[in-house]
């Protein structure tokens, strides 16, 4: 690396690789409760926009990330408002990265049934993960090694 | 600001709701519910939902959409959807549910169905 010569001690930092890659992050720590979903969504919202990124690209990412902070709410925090939901979002070159922790046992999502088999066509519910696997390009879920779940999407540029 | 406002109207036997707002995990969804509710209890049952002015809906809101359309059917009647914007009309499409709601982009088409 180059050091840039600055006899000033008010110099800015030089950019490193990792801040370059990762222009910008945004950390939510939420109460498992609904409100917590339109709150993360807004937030999600504002730090898209303010990315430069358009009305589609926000629809999929705000659909997203409703759904995720309604299942960690619902089934992961199972509503235990002593329970956080913890949310981070990153916009960068490799595009938009969402991750959701939540507090819950896990769960195994290859179990959940397939809301679009005909027996499962009029359950009121299970449909999310289809959505969120639907308008993102990647979605995984791992355990987190503090306990409880991660689920990571990304949306590419 | 409530997530929606839904109003009634009455055309023939066929009772129409048309839905302003989000129908979403919540408020949006609890309206609904309770807006099928007090019609059924009411006698109504042949029920076109005009989701017109749905600019918004997530998985919670399918899901009523579809609990709704059981309890119609259950007490013998039928729930129709008009005027889906093409964002909804997406995601009944990727759940499939296309196949089960009669859906109208003409409101005087939707009302002919009924009779």
């Amino acid at each position: 690396m180059i050091a840039a010569v600055c006899l000033d001690s008010k110099c800015p930092k030089p950019i490193t690789y990792k801040e370059k890659l990762v222009s910008k992050t945004k950390e939510l720590n939420l109460p498992s409760k609904i409100d917590s979903v339109d709150e993360a969504a807004i937030a999600a919202d504002k730090f898209a926009r303010e990315a430069g990124l358009g009305d589609e690209f926000i629809f999929a990412v705000d659909l997203a990330i409703r759904e995720s902070v309604a299942n960690a709410v619902k089934h992961g925090n199972k509503f235990d408002e002593t329970k956080k939901v913890e949310v981070e979002l990153s916009d960068s070159e490799n595009g938009f990265e969402i991750r959701v922790r939540d507090h819950g046992p896990g769960f195994a999502p290859d179990e959940i049934p397939d809301p679009t088999n005909p027996e499962n066509l009029l359950k009121t519910n299970g449909r999310g993960i289809l959505f969120m696997r639907s308008f993102m390009d990647e979605v995984e879920w791992s355990n987190h090694s503090g306990g409880g779940m991660v689920v990571r999407m990304l949306k590419k540029h | 600001m409530a997530d929606i406002n839904i109003s009634e109207r009455q055309a023939g036997d066929v009772t129409i709701l048309d839905l302003d707002g989000k129908v979403t995990i919540g408020e949006g969804s609890v309206a609904l519910r309770n807006a099928i509710r007090r019609l059924l209890g009411e006698g109504k049952n042949k029920i076109l939902l005009n989701l017109g002015g749905v600019g918004y809906i997530d998985s919670s809101g399918i899901g009523e959409l579809v609990s709704s359309f059981t309890a119609v059917n259950k007490e013998g009647g039928t729930l129709k959807l008009l005027n889906l914007t093409q964002k909804i009309q997406d995601l009944l499409a990727i759940t499939k549910l296309l196949t089960v709601f009669d859906v109208y982009d003409s409101e005087a088409d939707a009302l002919a169905s009924f009779s």
